[in-house]
Formats: C-alpha cells, structure tokens, sequence
C-alpha cells in the first residue's frame, strides 16, 4: 500500500524518529508476545479436551488426573446409548436449523439489502433485539408461549426456538453479502433483457452463494452448542449439550471429550476445505 | 442506517403498467414476509406475553387470571435483588476483562497481522469448535482443587491446602471471559482494520505521541467495535447460568439460574415471566445509557 503521508517532509526530523522507532519496539515485541499468551490460554481447554479424551479413566468417568493413554473410548465412542441419541438429535436439529434458517433468510436479506420499503427500520430493531436478547429471557418467554397455547415441548419446539435466534444471523450475513456486491450488475442483466427473476438466479444468487453458506453453518454451529435457550423448550428431549450439562453432577463419561474432539477435527477440516474453495473461487 | 450506494433512484415508473408496477412495490414486502410472521409468531408475541404473564397470577394446575398486579415486578426485585446485582456485577467485570484482553489482540492482528491476518483470527475462533459445555467442563476440571494446576501447586507447596479457585466469583468471571473472548475480538477488529492508517500517521505527525494517539485517533474510531462486543458479551454473561452452576457455587447465585428454577423447579411462572421482564428492562436501560454516554452514531453504525 502506498502511502501518501509519509512521503511527505517531516516537520521536525528529530523527533517523530525516536517516538517511531520506540512505537516499533513496542508493537513488535510486547503485543505479539500478548497475543501468542492470550492464543495459550485459548487453547488450554481444547488442548486438556484432546488429551483426556485419550486418559484411561477408572469407572468410565473423566478424571483430573492422567492414568494413562488408551484408545478405549474412541473404539466405544457409541457405547453410551443416550449420549449417541442426543448426539443424533444435535445434528439433525442444527441441520434443519440451517437449512429452514437459509430458506427464510435470504429472502429478506434481499429485501433489506436491495430495497427502501415501509416498515424496514421496524425489521432492523426486531433483528437487532433478536441478536440482543438475553438467551434466558428468549427461552423463557418461548417456554411460556408454548405452554400458554398448550404446545408439547420436545424435538419440534426446540427446532422453532432454534430457527428463531439462527435466521436473523442468516439475514446479517447475506445482507452484508449483497451489499458488497455491484449494483450495476443488475442493470447489465436487465440490459440483456433479463426479467428481475431471471437476472436474481442466473447473476446474483450464484454471487451469494458463498455468503447463504456461512450464514447456514453460523446457523448450525449455534444451533448445535445452544444449552440455555433449548434447557427451556426441550421438554423431556434431549440433546447433545443438554445431556451432557445433566451428567455434571453424576460424573461425564469420556466420550463425551471423544465426540468432541471428532467435532473439532471434524470443523476445522470443514473450515479449511471452505476457505482454500472460497480463495480458489477469488483467484 | 441506509448502506450507501444500494438505494437505487426510483426508476421512471411511466411506462410500466398498474399491475408491474404493483408487482415491484410489493416484492420487498413478499421477500420479508416468511422471516416478519416466524419472527413476529416465534420471538415477538413471546417476548410480549412474558409482560402479560408476568402481571398474572395462578398455577400451571388451575391456570392463569390476568390480573394487572404490578407488584409482582416489586416482589421479584425484592426478593432476588442479591442475585440480580450479582449478574450485573459478574457481567460488567467479564465484558470489562474480556475487553482488555481482546482489544490488543484485535488491534495487533488488524495493524501487524499483515498477510497471516485470517489464519491468526482462524486461532482466535478455534473455541467455536469446541462445545460451549465441553470447554466450560474442561475448566472445571482444570481449575479443581486437586487438579492439574492447582493439585501440583499445593503439593511444590506454593499455595496453601485449603486454597482453591472453584465455587469462587473469580471461578465464574473467568469462565464467562473464556467464553466471550471470541465474541470481543472479532467486532473489534472489523473496526480497527477499518481504521485508516493515514489518520494515525497524521496524528504523530502533528506531535501526539504514541499513548495519545491511541487515547485521541484509534480508540474512538474503534467505539463501534466497542459497542459491538459490549452487546453481545455483556448481554449474554448476564443472562448465563451455565458457567455459575458448572464453576461457581452456592454463593455466585446468578439471576439466570433463579428463572430457570423458577420455572421448573418452584413451577412459578409469573415470577419466572417477572424476573425475565425486570431483566430485560434493566438491560435496555444499559444499553440506552451507554449510547447516551458514548454517542448514538455507534449504534446506528453498528446496525447498519
């Protein structure tokens, strides 16, 4: 990046060169060295996860201290039936949490993206509260709905909630998508004749892709790891968080840290292969 | 609160007949339609009914009369005024710590990350991947009297025996500042990285140094970053229940843990509804006062 300013004649030539060179000293030494601490402690709870998960644990439950490596619990990381179900449960909430949220969302990410319409600050407040609101206080007055209207709570009131706090970050992400985007490539396609049905599948959507993508995996990484929100709907169903926040008290078998591990192998493989995709698309 | 550059002129509509024109009026309205009744059905009418329950009296057995008493709002805070402060105090030092943390992370990343600047942020999201659960558990045993740290500690002899970490506030604050530490740094570095470099150069050029720079040039062009994170970390740790009931202990009583029993434990839904209110309340009035004192233009810059 060129910079004009600097090419500019120092007013006084002695001074901005020591207070530069000691800025230096500063930002190359002490906040690289923060951040590199900051990035350990980060860590330090994924890092102990990974280890224990190896730990031969006497009686199946995690325990502070180290016996010992074992593949034991990857090999019976299903052993626990209640644990695979609620696992199970996880995953085909957040998926349809993610795909109902694409669905929903886009459409009015669109409309707020490429439209000036009465009523539109009316729906940036409610997207706004729906990102502010406390969880405590969305699962509790969901609950509350639910109840007032006599609606059994179980694995359908827990995908409603989880749509309801994951579409407005659908709409945040491709809402920002669109508006980076050109607006003059509408006007080329309608130059072409294209009607604006034609010009949104044939020039935009293909553009937005990317962006409806990372909104439904936000969807889906929040729909899975919820605990608060979903404590309140669930009802007697049981997920993977709910389950595994029940057996604190009890004692948490290992393939609890087993499951998470794979998740967290699982993730950052699927985030690698996104992004070197996303840089091969930009090149 | 308009992004620049997408408000398209209106478009000489003359030649276009009734019916397209119609058609074009009505197509952000058709768009929104599915999100506004999910949202207005899903999270509105709930949100609202909360207010409604929480002026009402009964039990789940007999059902609920609408009787307008007001006074359940003054019951709750009277009753639970100890573990609503509590919250409040919990919030304010997490958001505060993980402030002070997160900023020179995101202000390194954003001026000297150069071209590692999204693998060092991909290391400042790797919590993400780990269970909000799991990574809290793992500090529980991490933390625990016997544990790791402070089972070896005790036994070099560098703390006494009866020290310990969990069931403490501090236990608590830290586990909410782990969680949030993501959540600060990325709003804050979207805001430094937008920061033009030119403007900090000119600054020392015109004789600040380093500190006043900072003071007078970068933190208040980062005030929405700020304001960002405050919102999301400061609402979240108050309402958060999870971190008290698996770090704390009988004396770091949160106000999210006391809705949550009030619902299944003591079945008192009005409380709950009250409560959940009352919190909600005091959190807008935060957030208003911080616009107040900080300026409005984050806000609306934030929601653009």
């Amino acid at each position: 990046m060129t910079d004009t300013l600097s090419q500019l004649p120092a007013v006084d030539a002695s001074r901005p060169v020591t207070v530069r060179r000691r800025r230096r000293k500063a930002s190359s030494y002490l906040l690289p060295a923060f951040f590199w601490l900051v990035m350990i402690w980060t860590v330090i709870p994924i890092v102990f996860m990974i280890i224990f998960s190896f730990n031969q644990a006497p009686q199946g439950r995690i325990a502070f201290n180290w016996f010992g490596a074992t593949d034991t619990w990857y090999r019976n990381v299903f052993a626990i039936g209640g644990l695979t179900q609620a696992l199970e449960h996880s995953l085909a909430i957040a998926f349809l949490t993610a795909v109902i949220s694409m669905c929903l969302g886009t459409p009015m990410a669109l409309a707020m993206a490429r439209y000036r319409f009465y009523g539109k600050t009316a729906t940036d407040v409610m997207i706004f509260a729906d990102i502010a609101a406390p969880s405590v206080v969305v699962g509790a007055s969901l609950l509350g709905f639910f109840l007032t209207l006599n609606i059994p709570r179980g694995l359908t009131t827990i995908l409603i909630a989880h749509v309801a706090f994951a579409v407005v970050f659908v709409v945040v992400v491709v809402r920002a998508r669109l508006s980076g985007l050109d607006r003059s490539l509408d006007r080329a396609a309608a130059d072409l004749g294209a009607t604006p049905w034609v010009a949104f599948w044939k020039v935009i959507f293909p553009l937005i892709v990317p962006g409806i993508i990372a909104g439904g995996l936000l969807a889906f990484a929040m729909s899975i790891d919820d605990l608060i929100i979903t404590s309140f709907v669930a009802g007697q169903a049981v997920t993977f968080p709910i389950w595994v926040y029940g057996a604190v008290k009890t004692g948490i078998p290992p393939q609890v840290f087993v499951m998470g591990t794979l998740i967290f192998v699982g993730g950052i493989v699927i985030a690698l292969v996104n992004t070197l995709a996303n840089s091969r698309r930009q090149a | 609160m308009a992004e620049s550059g997408v408000i398209e002129p209106a478009p000489p509509a003359s030649h276009l007949t009734t019916g397209r024109r119609l058609q074009r009026a009505s197509t952000p309205y058709l768009l929104s339609l599915p999100s506004w009744v999910y949202l207005i059905v899903f999270f509105v009418v709930p949100l609202l009914s909360v207010l409604a329950l929480a002026v009402a009296t009964g039990n789940p057995e007999i059902g609920y009369s609408y009787t307008g008493h007001v006074s359940q709002f003054w019951t709750a805070v009277d009753t639970y005024h100890v573990q609503l402060v509590r919250s409040f105090w919990y919030g304010i030092a997490s958001t505060v710590i993980a402030l002070a943390i997160a900023y020179p992370v995101a202000y390194w990343i954003a001026f000297y990350g150069g071209r590692h600047k999204s693998t060092y942020l991909f290391l400042v999201l790797l919590p993400f991947f780990v269970s909000f659960i799991i990574r809290t558990l793992a500090w529980e045993f991490i933390l625990s009297d016997q544990g790791l740290v402070l089972g070896h500690l005790k036994d070099w002899g560098l703390l006494s025996q009866n020290f310990h970490v969990l069931s403490t506030s501090w236990a608590v604050i830290w586990g909410l500042t782990y969680n949030s530490l993501p959540f600060y740094v990325l709003p804050l570095y979207v805001a430094i990285e937008r920061i033009d470099r030119r403007v900090v150069r000119a600054a020392n050029d015109l004789y600040a140094d380093t500190p006043r720079a900072f003071m007078r040039v970068i933190f208040p062009l980062s005030a929405p970053g700020v304001f960002a994170g405050f919102l999301l970390v400061f609402v979240t740790n108050v309402g958060d229940y999870v971190n008290q009931q698996v770090l704390g202990g009988t004396g770091t009583y949160m106000i999210g843990s006391v809705i949550q029993d009030s619902f299944f434990t003591n079945q008192d839904y009005p409380m709950a509804s009250a409560l959940s209110a009352v919190l909600m309340l005091i959190l807008v009035v935060a957030i208003f006062l911080y616009a107040r004192t900080f300026g409005a233009d984050s806000i609306q810059e934030y929601s653009a």
